[in-house]
């Protein structure tokens, strides 16, 4: 079986270069990449982010790909956000007011309450809120590593399926049809992690 | 709900993993990557190197080390050790570190921070601070170069500061404890605790499991970071978790 291709949006922010190693590690063909039809050839499209959201949204667009993840996603095939590229899907965030998101998952992207230390720095465990294909054979309660101060809040509800406890009630991992998205990083978290990973890269090879 | 994290700390030079109190006595204390897969192995949260020569000729081979860990761990870590600027900063991130520490350079140039911050977000910026308590008892002063150069700044003060400037993150050593396994200062963890409310991990005087214990509990610190009772074979990271979570400290089982 030939491993998937995974295109990993490369925008020049942070440290993209993990998820893609994260990915390789777990079987995928995955290639950082800004070139359009790359994209259009891959299986699977992954859009990592870390730092600022309007810094990123600006990055996206600067380097071109926001018509590229709209057409990925309207493509149907499965499509994973992860941190700030899961932040970005939403409408909007109050990090950056002035910047729209991508809006493909109605609701804002909001301050974690300061009754807590800021960022939310840690490991914590995932409350699976619905079956979803990303936790296949993963234990009841993963545990993942989060880095954020903005949490999303998705317009329908139904969309979270998945929630950390940090002071408040927090959201995890959403999914609407081929697009999930995980607040936390599933590339830095060890075991459950890559196992997250393989099963978006196994939702690719079914595309197939 | 806050979950504590266990950070085994490696210091390293010329790409190797060294250990010794002193510059003098240093040993070769194996691979970067292998240590780092045996950390994470046991169930650390997080690993920092620290490179202590970071001499700018050998950052190369510092760019490669990172490069090599990040392809085959897949846990947060954090690279400290002569990060004077941005491109410093840009390199290591590019290179597959989480994070980037800096200590020396911000305190001489503290916009050194702010620039980190923006480019890479507060999350990327780890503010590393060696402070010492004055002669006088009143309050801990700033130390520069390892605990070597004193700079008559004030710690609480400094830290506060750094925070405000975008360090997402907080690396607090105890100079009077570095070295000597009596345990963390606590007041001194308390105090910068108290002053920020980013994330602070204490380091300094570990010797046994209890006093990791006592950093969070009593200390307030979000993180505990140790290097000798991990690296020659006392106790291993999970014992440590064990340890914590017998105390009633929420951990991520190892």
């Amino acid at each position: 079986m030939t491993a998937p291709l995974v295109a990993v949006l490369d925008y020049g922010i942070g440290n993209l270069s993990s998820a893609q190693k994260a990915l390789v590690r777990v079987g995928a063909d995955a290639r950082l990449t800004r070139d359009a039809g790359l994209v259009v050839d891959a299986d699977g499209v992954v859009l990592p982010g870390v730092g600022a959201f309007g810094a990123c949204m600006d990055a996206l667009r600067g380097a071109g790909l926001e018509s590229v993840v709209h057409a990925a996603v309207e493509s149907s095939r499965p499509f994973l956000g992860i941190c700030v590229g899961m932040q970005m899907l939403f409408d909007g965030s109050d990090e950056d007011p002035s910047h729209s998101g991508l809006g493909l998952i109605p609701g804002r992207v909001t301050a974690i309450p300061d009754t807590v230390r800021r960022p939310q720095m840690q490991w914590n465990e995932l409350c699976v809120r619905a079956a979803d294909s990303l936790f296949a054979g993963l234990p009841a309660t993963p545990w993942v590593y989060f880095v954020h101060s903005y949490a999303a809040r998705p317009a329908d509800p139904s969309v979270v399926v998945a929630t950390c406890d940090y002071g408040s009630e927090l959201t995890a991992v959403v999914r609407r049809g081929n697009v999930v998205a995980t607040q936390f990083h599933p590339e830095k978290s060890a075991t459950d992690g890559l196992a997250i990973l393989g099963n978006f890269v196994n939702s690719c090879r079914s595309t197939r | 709900m806050n979950v504590a994290r266990v950070i085994p700390c490696l210091d390293v030079t010329n790409g190797r993993v060294v250990t010794g109190v002193t510059f003098v006595g240093l040993r070769d204390a194996g691979d970067p990557v292998e240590l780092a897969a045996r950390y994470d192995a046991e169930g650390a949260d997080e690993l920092v190197f620290l490179d202590i020569t970071a001499s700018s000729d050998n950052r190369r081979t510092t760019i490669d080390m990172v490069e090599r860990v990040a392809n085959e761990v897949f846990i947060p870590f954090t690279v400290g050790g002569g990060i004077r600027t941005l491109e410093d900063a840009r390199s290591m991130l590019r290179a597959g570190a989480d994070k980037v520490s800096v200590n020396t350079s911000a305190v001489q140039r503290p916009e050194l921070i702010s620039e980190i911050a923006a480019e890479f977000g507060v999350q990327c910026c780890v503010c590393a601070v060696d402070a010492k308590r004055r002669v006088d008892g009143r309050g801990w002063e700033v130390f520069l170069h390892g605990g070597r150069t004193p700079t008559g700044i004030d710690a609480i003060e400094w830290v506060a500061d750094a925070v405000r400037r975008g360090a997402g993150e907080i690396l607090l050593t105890s100079m009077d404890r570095d070295g000597t396994r009596e345990g963390f200062d606590i007041a001194l963890t308390r105090a910068v605790c108290d002053a920020v409310n980013v994330p602070v991990i204490a380091s300094g005087g570990v010797g046994t499991l209890r006093h990791l214990v006592e950093g969070v509990t009593l200390g307030g610190a979000s993180g505990v970071l140790a290097a000798s009772i991990f690296h020659f074979g006392e106790h291993t990271v999970a014992e440590a978790k064990a340890a914590m979570s017998g105390a009633g400290v929420r951990v991520r089982p190892a």
